[in-house]
């Protein structure tokens, strides 16, 4: 039993530092393929070669994303079978299939044209590798939309029956179009969009500090710092809409959100608190008097249901009660920093250095912001894996623990140093490209502005030779 | 799914199934196994073949690696319980390989961006990364022909595996690299091909050797009539189609690159061949001796949702496969990142 329990419990750390390191990629790629569609129409009607800059210069950190995206995702099909094959067991019949939609309608096709996209430049035509582009964003939404429905439908499962002890699908709309699905499609659709704008800005203000005078930087700020102004807010909205759908659904998880024991009636909103399990209260309160019902039920005096009432059958409380936090504070800063820079580049045309500084610093609050939101719909599902239907510990793995701790180290290792590749060699690219001296503008149309760029750096190999 | 009890009966969804990821696992072991090979034989002193070499694989190696994701996907899909048996039984070795393609798979893109004197160590890392992938596919093979188990004859017949696998993968990426290079890179890639060629002629004929002699199972279907009248087809015309090869990686570089293509269409034969083999000896067990893929199908409910998807789909991606094959025909030049 002993070492069930282990097995167990490395097997869940390890599926989450799998999943939560792969995220963070597809989570850039979703929205940064869009932009740099939107890059590519912005130069096909005007014919300006700095949409081009842009394109280049961000379509080098999109396929480095990607393939950590992808690598990491090889990884993730795996997980499955390795470290939960109770989940395939049971769920099998449900999960199997939309990962196989997934594959079918979504990777193959991005991975097929992100060739095209990226060294096809010269060999197809020029609206040709436009549409590859917009296929390739096309297919990371695809991707997002299969895996979420399926992670929507661990939440809220529905359209399913359950024949000895195994779930058979008996009505597949609605188990895409489970009740939590809509709500978190767009959530993380918007997450994306947010993290990638906040990488925009991030990095362009980088080369701006840098000393960075070409137009791309500033474009590239401003237009980031415009979308982001508005999805923050959309965010948060949708968020809130989410959370009400949670409330319906996942009660437990909510009062665990908002660090509610007890059922009562004009629950406080806790800035700050610290659940205590073993006791079963919070130390340290500090709250806004009825702000939680309120919220929740639109009534200051609204019931919210308390831990107390799901004894036994909620989640951890600390770690969704903190995480929830970070992603709404983080959220909120976010919304801080878009408004900011977005009315100082209005206003007066540029950003002041310390505002630009605090938006380099802001360059992965997306990530930030993401990881806390997936640990609060994920540890507030504990302790189901399916919700009311599969326990997580039926589902984990009977291999020797071993085992599974030397893959957890494996990964542990590789994904630690990437990070930090990754994010070095991002940064390192800013400082290339803003040591690169501006260009004799050309502005004479698409087919010219192309060329001039590849005299400019005529592939990443010379670039790198010549930095 | 009413619609599907129409169509298909049931029963056929097993071999439909099983079909679908045998055709999986051969072209992924076709086209990863051209671009892990590549990756093996990358040029060690010479920077500017390693860029050749890595840009004839450039646009190809995500879609390649996909064809995994389907296979295992196919088998999560329908077969789970063989699916979770493999994995689990493969544990530390699949491991492995996920590091391995891993550790390519970012490679191949850190090396184009970092600063110039770390270039050759992400190459490095692409090269044993390639090698760990195709090394840690072999032993897996052996482990699954042998119906996983640790004594010490499996294990030596899982490493001979390994280095059969990563010898065939050189083979084909250097076949491949014949075919898409000119001038020094492809004399030494048709020099690098006849010599992992020579390994991999080793490695099956050793595998061809050991397995009916393990596997009881194999011998009876190898030796008895009329079985072996089909059966012995295979490795004969291996062994003809291997040597027809080696002639004409011999003469390369033909004039006017006569027939540079020659040499990986025979390689691909040849995995076909192998693969044939395999499948001859196993059918219908998805775990050799262990499960069926009688017992091991799942639902029809989720196969006929996925079913029709499928083939729908399928010729889809194939088309768009061979689009992108088309626009980067001919000789690789340079990667011109866009
Ligand atoms: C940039 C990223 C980001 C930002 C700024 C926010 N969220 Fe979020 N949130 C996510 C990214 C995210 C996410 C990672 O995408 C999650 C995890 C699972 C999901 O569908 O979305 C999520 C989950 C999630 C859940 C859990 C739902 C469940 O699992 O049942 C709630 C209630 C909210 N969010 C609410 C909010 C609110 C009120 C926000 C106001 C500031 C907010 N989110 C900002
Ligand atoms: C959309 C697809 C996803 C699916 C199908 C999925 C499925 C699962 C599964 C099977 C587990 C293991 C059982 C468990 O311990 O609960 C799990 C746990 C977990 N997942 Fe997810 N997950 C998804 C997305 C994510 C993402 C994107 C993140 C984070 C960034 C994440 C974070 C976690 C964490 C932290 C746990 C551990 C919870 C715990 O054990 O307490 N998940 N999820
Ligand atoms: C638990 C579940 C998951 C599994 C098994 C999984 C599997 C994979 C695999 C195999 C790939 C590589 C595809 C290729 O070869 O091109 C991939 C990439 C991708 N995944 Fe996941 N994934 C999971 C979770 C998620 C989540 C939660 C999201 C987003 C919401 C997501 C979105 C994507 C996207 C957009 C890509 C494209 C590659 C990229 O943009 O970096 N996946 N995933």
């Amino acid at each position: 039993m002993d070492i069930v329990i282990d097995t167990i419990m490395l097997s869940r750390v390890q599926f989450a530092l799998n999943i939560s390191f792969h995220i963070l990629f597809p989570t850039i790629t979703i929205a940064l393929c869009w932009a740099l569609l939107f890059f590519k129409i912005r130069l096909h009607q005007t014919g300006d070669e700095v949409w081009m800059r842009c394109y280049r210069f961000w379509v080098k950190i999109f396929a480095l994303t990607f393939a950590l995206g992808v690598v990491s995702g090889i990884t993730m099909s795996f997980q499955f079978g390795t470290n939960w094959p109770g989940f395939m067991e049971k769920a099998g019949n449900i999960a199997g299939p939309l990962l196989g939609y997934e594959v079918l309608t979504a990777f193959f096709l991005e991975a097929t044209f992100l060739g095209v996209m990226l060294f096809g430049i010269d060999r197809v035509t020029p609206r040709m590798h436009t549409i590859a582009t917009a296929i390739v964003a096309l297919g990371t939404t695809a991707s997002a939309f299969w895996i979420l429905a399926l992670n929507s439908w661990m939440q809220t499962p529905t359209g399913f029956e359950i024949r000895d002890g195994v779930i058979f699908p008996v009505d597949w709309w609605a188990v895409i179009f489970n009740p939590s699905f809509p709500y978190r499609f767009f959530h993380m659709l918007l997450a994306s969009l947010i993290t990638a704008c906040f990488l925009l800005m991030g990095v362009s203000a980088y080369r701006l500090l840098k000393g960075d005078h070409k137009p791309a930087p500033r474009i590239t700020l401003k237009l980031a710092a415009m979308v982001a102004a508005v999805a923050v807010p959309v965010q948060i909205f949708v968020g809130d809409l989410h959370g009400l759908n949670t409330l319906e659904h996942q009660p437990a998880k909510v009062a665990a959100m908002e660090g509610v024991w007890e059922t009562e009636r004009g629950a406080d909103l806790l800035l700050f608190a610290l659940p205590d399990e073993e006791k079963r209260e919070n130390h340290f309160e500090v709250g806004i008097p009825n702000m939680a019902s309120w919220i929740l039920t639109h009534d200051a005096n609204g019931e919210i249901k308390g831990l107390n009432e799901f004894k036994g059958e909620h989640p951890p409380v600390a770690p969704v009660f903190w995480s929830f936090r970070v992603m709404v504070g983080t959220g909120l800063l976010m919304l801080l920093i878009a408004w900011a820079l977005s009315w100082q580049l209005w206003r007066k045309g540029e950003a002041s250095p310390l505002l630009l500084r605090a938006t380099v610093a802001m360059s992965f609050s997306g990530w930030l912001a993401t990881l806390a939101g997936w640990y609060v719909s994920e540890i507030g599902r504990q302790p189901f894996l399916v919700q009311g239907v599969l326990t997580t510990s039926e589902a984990a793995t009977t291999i020797h623990e071993g085992n599974v701790l030397f893959s957890l180290i494996l990964y542990a290792v590789l994904y630690g140093g990437l990070l930090v590749a990754y994010i070095h060699t991002v940064f390192l690219m800013a400082r290339k490209s803003a040591k690169l001296e501006a260009p004799n503008t050309n502005n004479s149309g698409i087919e010219t502005g192309v060329r001039s760029q590849w005299d400019l750096t005529p592939n990443s190999t010379q670039a790198n030779k010549g930095a | 799914m009413n619609l599907l009890g129409v169509l298909i009966d049931p029963n056929y969804l097993g071999p439909i199934f099983i079909g679908l990821m045998a055709l999986a696992v051969l072209v992924y072991a076709i086209l990863d196994g051209y671009d892990l090979g590549v990756g093996i034989v990358l040029h060690r002193q010479d920077e500017a073949m390693r860029d050749t070499q890595i840009a004839s694989i450039g646009p190809f190696w995500d879609a390649n690696e996909t064809w995994l994701v389907l296979a295992i996907g196919l088998m999560l899909i329908a077969f789970p319980d063989a699916y979770n048996i493999l994995l689990q039984e493969l544990y530390v070795p699949a491991t492995i390989m996920l590091g391995g393609l891993i550790l390519r798979g970012v490679a191949f893109d850190f090396r184009a961006k970092v600063a110039m004197e770390n270039k050759n160590l992400w190459d490095h890392i692409f090269r044993a990364g390639s090698l760990t992938v195709a090394l840690s596919q072999g032993y897996m093979l052996g482990q699954y022909i042998c119906g996983f188990s640790d004594d010490g004859l499996t294990i030596v017949f899982s490493l001979l595996s390994a280095f059969g696998v990563a010898a065939a993968y050189s083979y084909i990426g250097s076949c491949w690299l014949v075919m898409k290079t000119e001038g020094e890179l492809q004399k030494y890639s048709a020099k690098a091909a006849r010599l992992s060629g020579l390994l991999m002629a080793l490695g099956i004929a050793s595998v061809c050797i050991v397995n009916p002699w393990i596997n009881p199972e194999v011998y009876d279907r190898w030796f008895s009539f009329p079985n072996n009248l089909l059966l012995w087809v295979i490795p004969i015309i291996s062994a003809a189609i291997f040597l027809f090869a080696d002639q004409v990686l011999k003469r390369v570089p033909a004039e006017n690159d006569y027939g540079c293509w020659i040499p990986f269409v025979l390689a691909v034969v040849i995995f076909l061949n192998c693969f044939q083999g395999i499948v001859v000896s196993f059918y219908p067990d998805v775990i050799p001796g262990r499960l069926s893929l009688f017992d091991a199908v799942a639902a029809p409910e989720a196969l006929g949702f996925i079913f029709w998807g499928a083939v729908i789909v399928v010729p889809v991606i194939l088309a768009y496969t061979a689009y992108s094959y088309r626009v980067f025909w001919g000789k690789a030049t340079a990667l011109r990142y866009f």
